[in-house]
């Protein structure tokens, strides 16, 4: 499967996908995306990476194992319930701080983004074990 | 619309269960298969439909239109599918190594654990 | 009330640690075996609330019942919450004795600590859809368990087990989705309100033998119980040991929560077929039982007939047998849980658990013998130990309803018992050994590791019976909620109903 130009495209293509990945993520919360789809998206990149080039360079740009980055990603998921009890409220209550830039509009960030970003790496990091697990089968 | 998925839904559970007595390991997770996109379907029809009316508050308005879809089968089915997505995966290995470890995809030799 | 997610939060965060520390045996081991006894003193905790204040409830995220995701917990939640965490810790201490470090590395740990996450959302969610993703992901981590390590029988075991529990959870989508289609909630405490209003009493009736299919065959209830002695005895003992204590329990659990506080069982139809069904699971189970000549196979039909005295005592229907069922599960989670681990030992020592080829344990290991007698008495319902005020509670309440022919199977399936446990005593405790000498070395520190939580599941089986009293006064108040919920409609509503 390594044809040139496959892998020259591959070059220019994961970076996008990547990066429309993240614009995924963060979108997600008034508009269609989310960390779900941002998961698939960046899982589809890693994918293309590993049939351009070989499993082996895949795994070393993901840098964590596969499980253990589902298990970041669970981990960003439960913990992001904790501000809300901190915050005497229920477990999982969304909460929102406000941080303001010079230069940009004020930018809102709440514990539903990290729950979302914990989606993204859970979806990530179990689309990933699958496709190397398949791939290291067939080589 | 209710009668067709009706009909739909019915030929989906004949099917996933006429699948499921077969011998062939395959054609019974194929079955499985069926039958939760049956389920999935059930839950839908159930919900009963709206049509031309997502549960969306638009624009100029501060609440969603009184008649509107409602989104709770959506998102129930959702997470079916999500789940039933995992356990036909690992099922599917599951049986891989079964036919590896075994020999055969045949559901009838499978005894040496039964009484 | 954060206190109700803590007994799922809990398994979740340290199993996300273990994943991150897959490396480290030690690290994982660690984790599990403080997760567990955090777990104990959570649950602990939980239980003295709700004995206190009556039912709680969590709203998560704040949303409003019953639109949001309910969290609840009744005195019968709270219970099984309290015994589900004691067993994990057993389980995580004999784990580290078992020492299975090829299924270490795939993650062991961080499944069990995941299944016990999914057994303890089954048993406070307040929500039946909720309730199926925790069946769901109980059931993943147990098709792990099963499949792990991948030798011929867990394979084959593993087939079936995943089958039928895959089909049995098509059902109770297909049920949840009809039930929110006739009633138009799924939370618990509304369609308790909701159920008795609904006009349509035929489907809802439908709809409910829908749930009992699907629930009776992850309890194992007959005639839909022969995945579990197909593959129960597959796995290694301490994941055997978990779901004989929990997997099927958590059915039960459904079961009762189903059919007292959602479809009150009707004399004219649902409560004459639960009779035929406890009756029938007794009397297979235990029929079975008796022809088997494996360690672990007895036990695993014993699993069947003892489902089979829950369901009596849901059958019967009045307030002294629905006690007598939630004492009978109080008592026997913890009683086959530690007859598992007892055969682990057995297994360890031996490598085999054929009755035939052991024997001589009550010589070379006499403590191990009386190990084994306590809970194997207890399960036979000898006094005083837990199972014999469990059975007495269960046959005075058949009594009452002059139910002789489910009372005169109890008794008779409880002789049968009896036999079963003192054919394994014989086997293989009892008679002289028939291959001298064929024990494996195993140092003594790993043997006191694997005895251990033996001892400390034999302490809380006699503590049960001894402070029978009590724990059964501690049933009657739980089964009281069930029969009247009016507090845990409240607590999840706000409202009175």
């Amino acid at each position: 499967m390594s044809s040139l130009i496959l892998r020259t495209a591959t070059r220019y293509l994961v970076p996008l996908l990547l990066l429309f990945s993240i614009y995924l993520l963060l979108a997600g919360h008034n508009y269609p995306g989310g960390g779900f789809v941002g998961g698939l998206a960046a899982a589809a990149g890693l994918a293309l990476y590993a049939l351009a080039f070989d499993v082996r360079s895949a795994r070393t740009m993901l840098r964590l194992t596969p499980t253990g980055v589902s298990a970041l990603g669970l981990m960003l998921a439960a913990l992001s319930g904790l501000p809300g009890i901190l915050r005497g409220s229920s477990f999982l209550t969304g909460k929102w701080m406000v941080a303001y830039l010079p230069g940009f509009d004020p930018i809102k960030i709440g514990t539903p983004v990290l729950f979302d970003l914990g989606v993204y790496l859970v979806v990530l990091g179990v689309t990933m074990s699958i496709i190397f697990a398949l791939a290291e089968e067939e080589s | 619309m209710e009668l067709l998925m009706a009909i739909v839904i019915g030929f989906l559970y004949a099917a996933g269960v006429f699948l499921m007595q077969r011998r062939n390991m395959v054609k019974f997770l194929v079955g499985l298969a069926l039958l939760s996109h049956g389920a999935n379907l059930l839950i839908f029809t159930a919900g009963g439909f709206t049509r031309g009316s997502p549960p969306i508050i638009p624009e100029d308005a501060d609440v969603a239109p009184i008649l509107h879809a409602d989104p709770l089968p959506q998102a129930l089915i959702l997470t079916a599918i999500v789940i039933s997505f995992a356990v036909l995966a690992f099922a599917l290995i599951l049986f891989l190594r079964a036919y590896q470890t075994t020999g055969t995809d045949d559901l009838h030799d499978l005894r040496s654990t039964d009484t | 009330m954060n206190l109700l997610a803590a007994p799922i939060v809990i398994p979740l965060l340290l199993a996300t640690l273990a994943l991150l520390g897959m490396r480290s045996h030690r690290w994982q081991q660690a984790l599990a075996v403080g997760g567990a006894a955090l777990l104990v003193l959570v649950s602990f905790r939980l239980l003295f609330r709700v004995r206190e204040e009556g039912a709680l409830a969590l709203q998560v995220g704040n949303w409003p019942a019953p639109f949001g995701i309910t969290l609840a917990a009744d005195l019968l939640g709270a219970i099984m919450v309290v015994l589900s965490s004691v067993t994990g810790l057993a389980i995580a201490l004999y784990s580290v004795g078992a020492r299975e470090t090829a299924r270490e590395r795939f993650g062991y740990y961080p499944l069990v600590l995941l299944l016990l996450m999914g057994v303890n959302g089954a048993f406070l969610t307040g929500d039946v859809f909720n309730l199926y993703v925790c069946f769901e992901v109980m059931l993943m981590a147990s098709f792990v368990l099963l499949a792990l390590g991948g030798e011929k029988p867990q394979i084959e075991g593993g087939v079936k087990y995943v089958a039928l529990n895959f089909f049995s959870s098509a059902l109770f989508l297909a049920a949840a989705g009809l039930l929110y289609g006739a009633v138009g909630t799924l939370n618990m405490a509304d369609l308790a309100v909701k159920i008795p209003a609904a006009e349509d009493g035929g489907l809802l009736t439908a709809i409910g033998l829908l749930f009992l299919a699907a629930f009776g065959i992850k309890a194992a209830i007959f005639p839909l119980f022969f995945w579990l002695p197909a593959s129960y005895h597959t796995p290694p003992p301490a994941v055997s040991a978990l779901f004989a204590g929990l997997l099927t329990k958590v059915g039960v659990y459904a079961l009762i929560r189903f059919f007292t506080m959602l479809f009150p069982l009707e004399a004219s139809f649902t409560q004459p077929l639960m009779m035929w069904l406890a009756a029938l699971t007794m009397i297979t189970g235990v029929l079975g039982a008796a022809a088997q000549h494996e360690f672990r196979r007895v036990l695993s039909f014993h699993i069947v007939s003892q489902i089979g005295y829950m369901i009596m005592g849901l059958a019967l229907f009045t307030p002294l047998a629905l006690a007598g069922s939630i004492f009978y599960i109080m008592h026997h989670i913890i009683v086959k849980t530690n007859l598992f681990l007892v055969s682990g030992v057995v297994h360890y020592l031996r490598g085999t658990g054929e009755l035939k080829e052991l024997g001589g344990f009550y010589r070379a290991r006499p403590w191990l013998a009386i190990l084994f007698l306590v809970p194997a008495m207890s399960l036979a319902g000898l006094p005083p130990l837990s199972g014999f005020f469990a059975k007495l509670a269960l046959v005075v309440a058949g009594l009452r309803e002059a139910a002789w022919a489910l009372v005169a199977s109890a008794l008779a399936v409880s002789l049968l018992t009896l036999y079963s446990m003192t054919k394994i005593w014989g086997e293989v405790f009892w008679k002289a050994d028939p291959t001298p000498n064929a024990e494996a070395a195993m140092e003594p520190a790993r043997y006191r590791m694997l005895v251990w939580p033996i001892v400390l599941l034999a302490a809380v089986t006699v503590a049960i019976g001894f402070s029978a009293g009590p724990m059964f006064a501690l049933a009657v108040d739980a089964a009281g909620q069930l029969a009247n919920p009016s507090a845990y409609i409240r607590a999840v509503l706000g409202t009175a109903p």
